[in-house]
C-alpha cells in the first residue's frame, strides 16, 4: 500500500521535475521576448532524439550528450530567433505562438516520417544504475539524479536572475527593453541568447528524459500540453511560479494515479478549471 | 460593380460551384471540405472578428461528432436529433470553457482552451462508451426528414451542402450586424469598447458560444458523412489546423476561412500517401503564412485589388 503510495508520488515527482524545467524555459522565453514558445516540446524532443542518435550511431555516451545536445539545440534555437522569431517583434504576440507552432509541426513530422511513431528505449548510464531500498520504498538512483539535477538547473537559474547583474539586465528587458537599449545593452543579442538558453533548457530536459520515458517523435507533443497548464496555473510571471507549480502538479498527478488512476489525465487541467475560478491570474502571477 | 451586386455574384459563384463540386470530385471529399469549411468559418467569427485565439475548437468538433453518433446509433434517434445534439453538445461545452477562459485573455486564452481541449480529449479516450483509440463506428446517417434516404452519396452531399449555405449566410449576418460590429470594435480596442458601455465579457462569451456551437454543428455533420468519430478530430492537432486554414485564407474575411479549408484539405486529401510529409508541408506553410503572408489569400487578394483600382 505504501509502497504503491511512494512509488506513484515518485513518478509524480519525476514528471514534475519535467514540468518544472519546462516551464521554466518557457517563463523565461515569454518573460523577456513575449513569445509562447509552442516549439518548445520538439526542442525537448530534439533533445532526447540527439542523446538517442548520439549512442546509437557514433557511441557517444550519456554525460557527454547532456552537455552536447543542449548546445546544439541552443544554437538551433538561436538560429530561429535571430532569423525568424525577429520579424515577428512588434506584432501582435499571437504570431509568435503561430510561428513556433508552426515549427514544432515541421520538426515532429521530419521525426515522425525518419523514425516512424514506435518508441526507442535509452539505458541508464552505469554510473547511475541500479537502486536504494530506503525501507519505505526502493529507489531507482537514476530517478533520484533526475530529481537533483533538476532541482539543481531550476534554483541555480532562479539564482541567476534574481541575484546577479545579467539576471538585472533580463529583469530590465522584460520590463523596458527600449529604455536597456539606450544604457549601451545589445538588447536584440540578449532575445537571441535567451531564447537559445531557453531552447537549451527544454533539450536538457529531453536528455534527461530519455532514459526515463521511451524516446519518440510525439514525447513532445504529449507534454507541452500540460506544461501550459502548468504555466496558467503558476502564472507566467514568476520563474519560481513555474518551478513550485510544475513539482506540484506532478506531485499532484501521482497522487490521482493512486487514489483514482482513471483521472490521473485530466486531473491538471481540471485543477487549471479551479485555479482560473478562484484567481484567474494564476497562483504566483500579477493580473495584466 | 455595386457592393450589393458583388455578393450576390459571390453568392451566384458559390452555390453554381456547390452544384457541380460532386460531380467533379470525390463527393465524400467534398463533403468534407464543405464540413471543414464551416468549422473554420465558425471559428473566424472567434479569431477574425472578436480577435480571440482560441487553441481548443477540436473540442467542439469532437465533442459533437461523438454526442451525434450516440444519439443516432445508441438511442436511435432520427439524423436532425443527432444534428441538434451535436450542437447543444458544443454549445454547451463552450459555454462552460468561453466563462473560463474569457477571465484572461491573448496568449493566456488561447492556453486556457487549449487544456480545456485536451481535457476533453482525455475524456474521449477513458470513458467506457467512446471507443477509445478506435472511434465512435458505425454511426447511421439515417432519412432526412423521415423520407430522403442520406446512404445516397449525392443526397447526403446536397444536404451537407444546405446547411453549410444556411449556416454560412447565418455567420456572414452575423458579422454584419450590429452584434459584429461590436465584436470588431473589442478586437481593435477592449478598454474603448468597455468606456463606451458595452458589456465586453458578455460579448466575448456570445460569441465563444456561437462559434462553438457552429463548430459543433460541422463535427456532427461530419460524424454523419464519414459516419464515424474518431479520437484524433479532439487532438490539439486539429485545433491547430482550424488556426491554419483561417491564417491561410484570411482571417476577418468572410470566405478566406472557406478557401484556406479547401486548400488544406485537398493537401490532406491528395498528398495522403507521403505521410508525415504532409504534417511538416503543412507546419511549413504555416510558418510561411505567419512570416510573409499574415493578410491570408483571400486578405491580400483584396488588397491587391484595392491597389488595383
Amino acid at each position: 500500500m505504501t509502497q504503491a503510495l511512494f512509488g506513484q508520488l515518485l513518478v509524480g515527482l519525476i514528471n514534475g521535475s519535467f514540468y518544472a524545467l519546462l516551464s521554466l524555459g518557457l517563463a523565461i522565453i515569454f518573460g523577456l521576448l513575449d513569445v509562447v514558445n509552442f516549439a518548445h516540446g520538439a526542442q525537448y524532443m530534439l533533445g532526447a532524439y540527439l542523446a538517442w542518435m548520439g549512442l546509437t550511431w557514433l557511441g557517444v555516451g550519456y554525460w557527454v550528450a547532456l552537455l552536447a545536445a543542449p548546445a546544439a539545440v541552443g544554437l538551433l534555437g538561436m538560429a530561429v530567433e535571430r532569423l525568424l522569431l525577429r520579424r515577428l517583434r512588434g506584432l501582435d504576440n499571437l504570431y509568435g505562438l503561430l510561428l513556433t507552432f508552426g515549427l514544432a509541426l515541421v520538426v515532429e513530422g521530419l521525426f515522425r516520417q525518419a523514425f516512424g511513431i514506435s518508441g526507442n528505449a535509452y539505458p541508464v548510464p552505469p554510473q547511475l544504475a541500479g537502486a536504494r531500498n530506503l525501507g519505505f520504498m526502493v529507489l531507482p538512483v537514476y530517478r533520484a539524479w533526475v530529481v537533483v539535477a533538476s532541482l539543481a538547473v531550476c534554483l541555480g537559474s532562479w539564482l541567476v536572475i534574481e541575484k546577479t547583474r545579467l539576471g538585472a539586465y533580463l529583469r530590465a528587458g522584460t520590463e523596458n527593453p527600449a529604455l536597456l537599449q539606450a544604457f549601451g545593452v545589445n538588447v536584440p543579442l540578449m532575445f537571441t541568447v535567451t531564447y537559445g538558453f531557453g531552447a537549451a533548457l527544454a533539450a536538457f530536459a529531453g536528455v534527461m528524459a530519455a532514459p526515463v520515458y521511451q524516446v519518440t517523435p510525439l514525447m513532445g507533443s504529449q507534454v507541452i500540453i500540460v506544461v501550459f497548464a502548468v504555466v496558467v496555473i503558476g502564472g507566467m510571471g514568476s520563474i519560481l511560479g513555474a518551478i513550485v507549480t510544475g513539482l506540484g502538479l506532478g506531485l499532484l498527478e501521482g497522487l490521482a494515479k493512486f487514489l483514482w488512476p482513471e483521472v490521473s489525465g485530466t486531473v491538471v487541467f481540471v485543477a487549471m478549471a479551479l485555479v482560473l475560478l478562484l484567481r484567474p491570474a494564476g497562483l504566483f502571477g500579477r493580473q495584466r | 460593380m455595386s457592393g450589393r451586386a458583388r455578393v450576390w455574384l459571390g453568392y451566384g459563384l458559390l452555390v453554381a460551384v456547390g452544384l457541380a463540386a460532386p460531380f467533379v470530385v470525390y463527393p465524400v471529399f467534398a463533403m468534407n471540405v464543405l464540413c471543414l469549411a464551416l468549422f473554420a468559418s465558425a471559428f473566424n467569427l472567434l479569431l477574425g472578428y472578436a480577435g480571440l485565439l482560441s487553441f481548443g475548437h477540436a473540442a467542439f468538433l469532437g465533442a459533437a461528432a461523438y454526442a451525434a453518433g450516440y444519439v443516432t446509433r445508441e438511442w436511435g434517434l432520427p439524423t436532425e436529433a443527432g444534428l441538434l445534439a451535436g450542437v447543444a453538445v458544443a454549445a454547451a461545452l463552450g459555454l462552460v470553457f468561453g466563462a473560463l477562459a474569457i477571465r484572461r485573455s491573448g496568449i493566456y486564452f488561447a492556453m486556457i482552451t487549449l487544456g480545456f481541449a485536451q481535457l476533453v480529449y482525455f475524456l474521449a479516450v477513458q470513458l467506457p462508451w467512446t471507443g477509445g483509440e478506435d472511434g465512435f463506428q458505425g454511426i447511421p446517417r439515417g432519412k432526412l426528414l423521415g423520407v430522403l434516404d442520406l446512404d445516397r452519396p449525392l443526397a447526403m452531399y446536397y444536404f451537407v451542402w444546405a446547411v453549410f449555405l444556411l449556416a454560412f449566410w447565418l455567420i456572414q449576418r452575423t458579422i454584419a450586424s450590429p452584434f459584429g460590429h461590436v465584436l470588431r470594435a473589442i478586437r481593435e480596442n477592449e478598454p474603448r469598447a468597455l468606456s463606451l458601455g458595452y458589456e465586453v465579457d458578455r460579448y466575448k462569451l456570445t460569441a465563444f458560444v456561437l462559434s462553438a456551437a457552429l463548430s459543433g454543428l460541422a463535427g456532427a455533420l461530419r460524424a454523419l458523412v464519414n459516419q464515424f468519430a474518431a479520437l484524433p478530430d479532439l487532438y490539439w492537432h486539429t485545433s491547430g489546423a482550424v488556426v491554419l486554414m483561417t491564417l491561410l485564407g484570411g482571417m476577418g474575411t468572410v470566405t478566406g476561412p472557406s478557401v484556406g479549408a479547401l486548400l488544406v484539405g485537398a493537401l490532406e486529401n491528395y498528398l495522403a500517401s507521403l505521410g508525415s510529409w504532409v504534417t511538416v508541408i503543412t507546419g511549413a506553410v504555416f510558418v510561411l503564412c505567419v512570416l510573409s503572408f499574415r493578410r491570408g489569400i483571400v486578405g491580400e487578394v483584396r488588397a491587391l485589388v484595392k491597389r488595383s483600382f
